[in-house]
């Protein structure tokens, strides 16, 4: 097999696996939840209710795709491009197993936190283009919210990035060797969920949509595939999030008599599982709660775990 | 610190859920359990002589609080009152039950059955034949006739052979 072959062949791999994944745990989420709250969720389509994710997919793609005619067309269409877009880009850079990623770079713990941060504009975009004051407050909401977090989400990682000496991901895995950094960087990895769970605007810091109050948030005004992509970038995240939590804490595809792919898989599905038990179990703090959380406590832990890792690293250099 | 331990502990408690007993009836393969008093689909019943109970009296239709019954009273030969047709139309119908308590002759019932899906709204509306049963639904034994008394043609309540004359309300009273 040529290389350039085996690349497209990865590439096209990582793009389906991961929006396949991303589809999947639309009935995955729907399944747990449902097992934790005493009842059975979608059973009915196919077995197990797998062909939920089918169903739904046809149900959606045959909507009428409406732009609201007081939005702001151009950006409007473009808005749930952007989360798609910046999320898939970020797989690009994560390390599947032992030679299976699509791109080896040198900083790509900053390509991924890049990336996050481009999400935002899709979602203030989205807000702003809407025109309508629910999905504006939502939009407020989502870019206080990502911002703030965006801070000490970097520097949870520095920790990471510090022991393991690289922003290159395959070194953070290979750092794991013997010892995952769930360890040594505990507090860390705690203030690292913390922020994913809000970059990506899961229960329970889900105040940009926020469907008590805000209706849908920011995409209240999407309808057909274009809300279908808001469904689908948010899952796309949730993927992402746990991929790169097993990445840079769980070890990557470290593990004992498995193949690597099927540890890594493994591990990225319980933290899954763990997210959508977040979503099951937690109640949504009030902003001014997620402000304070954001800003008083877990900076101020990020900021710590970085200093005390940093004088470990040099005093054992 | 005590919002963490209750955070995890919540976590924990919903985590223990997944091995509970899952309390959803999945409808169409598992029928649920219908009480007795369910009030779902409405019958005309007869009493034990196999006679329509229904005397036409409109309590029901006052009583409906959607005016979804109708009904047009009539009477036979010996001055017996019967509904010449009595329609109920079940699309209207919000199955409160007050026909059920106005009734005097307990010939209107409702039945522990919801099953009553149509595709063609108009064949929610019910005629008599539809609404008739043949038996005498909640009440076994009950006649209304054997208990109140009958006045025909000649004859006053109460005055037939092995009949008892009928109970005076007034003096019963304490």
């Amino acid at each position: 097999m040529s290389p350039a072959l085996h690349w497209v062949l990865i590439v096209v791999g990582v793009l389906l696996g991961a929006v396949t994944i991303a589809a999947g745990l639309i009935w995955l989420e729907r399944r747990l939840l449902a097992l934790w709250q005493d009842r059975y969720g979608p059973n009915r389509v196919g077995p197990f209710g797998l062909l939920q994710v089918v169903a739904d997919m046809i149900k959606i793609f045959t909507k009428e795709d409406w732009v609201p005619p007081f939005a702001d067309r151009a950006v409007f269409v473009l808005a749930p491009a952007i989360i798609m877009i910046t999320v898939l880009l970020s797989f690009a850079v994560i390390p599947f197993a032992p030679r299976l990623w699509v791109a080896d770079l040198n900083i790509g713990l900053l390509f991924l936190l890049g990336m996050s941060s481009l999400g935002v504009y899709s979602s203030v975009l989205a807000g702003w283009a809407s025109n309508s004051k629910y999905a504006l407050l939502g939009s407020l909401r989502a870019a206080a919210q990502m911002l703030s977090y965006e801070v000490f989400m970097g520097l949870a990682l520095m920790g990471v990035v510090l022991q393991a000496g690289s922003f290159r991901l395959i070194d953070i895995v290979e750092a794991q060797r013997g010892l995952w950094f769930c360890v040594p960087q505990f507090v860390g990895m705690i203030v690292f969920a913390v922020a994913a769970l809000a970059e990506m605007k899961r229960l329970p810091f889900d105040l940009p949509e926020a469907d008590g109050e805000l209706i849908a948030g920011y995409h209240t005004e999407y309808s057909g595939m274009k809300f279908g992509m808001f469904f689908v970038g948010e899952y796309l995240g949730v993927t992402l999030m746990s991929m790169l939590m097993v990445v840079l804490f769980f070890g990557g595809w470290h593990g004992p008599w498995l193949p690597p792919p099927v540890w890594f898989l493994l591990k990225s599905f319980a933290l899954i599982g763990l997210i959508v038990l977040l979503r099951g179990s937690l109640p949504r703090p009030r902003y001014d709660q997620l402000m304070a959380y954001g800003w008083k406590l877990m900076l101020p832990l990020a900021l710590l775990n970085l200093a005390v890792t940093g004088a470990v690293v040099l005093a054992t250099r | 610190m005590r919002t963490i331990v209750n955070s995890l502990w919540t976590l924990g408690l919903i985590f223990s859920h997944a091995w509970r007993r899952r309390v959803t009836i999945q409808y169409p393969d598992e029928r649920p359990r219908l009480a007795p008093r369910w009030r779902g689909r409405i019958v005309l019943s007869r009493d034990p002589d196999g006679q329509e109970r229904c005397v036409a009296c409109y309590l029901c239709a006052a009583a409906c609080p959607v005016d979804c019954i109708a009904l047009q009273a009539t009477e036979d030969g010996s001055g017996r009152r019967y509904p010449a047709f009595f329609r109920i139309n079940f699309s209207r119908c919000i199955f409160c039950g007050f026909c059920e308590e106005a009734c005097p002759t307990c010939a209107i019932q409702l039945t522990p059955d919801f099953e009553m899906g149509e595709y063609r709204r108009q064949n929610l509306v019910y005629e008599k034949e539809d609404l008739l049963i043949s038996g005498t639904g909640k009440y076994p034994g009950y006649n209304f006739y054997r208990v109140s008394g009958l006045a025909i043609a000649g004859k006053a309540k109460g005055e037939a052979e092995r009949e008892l004359p009928p109970v005076d309300l007034r003096d019963r009273m304490p």
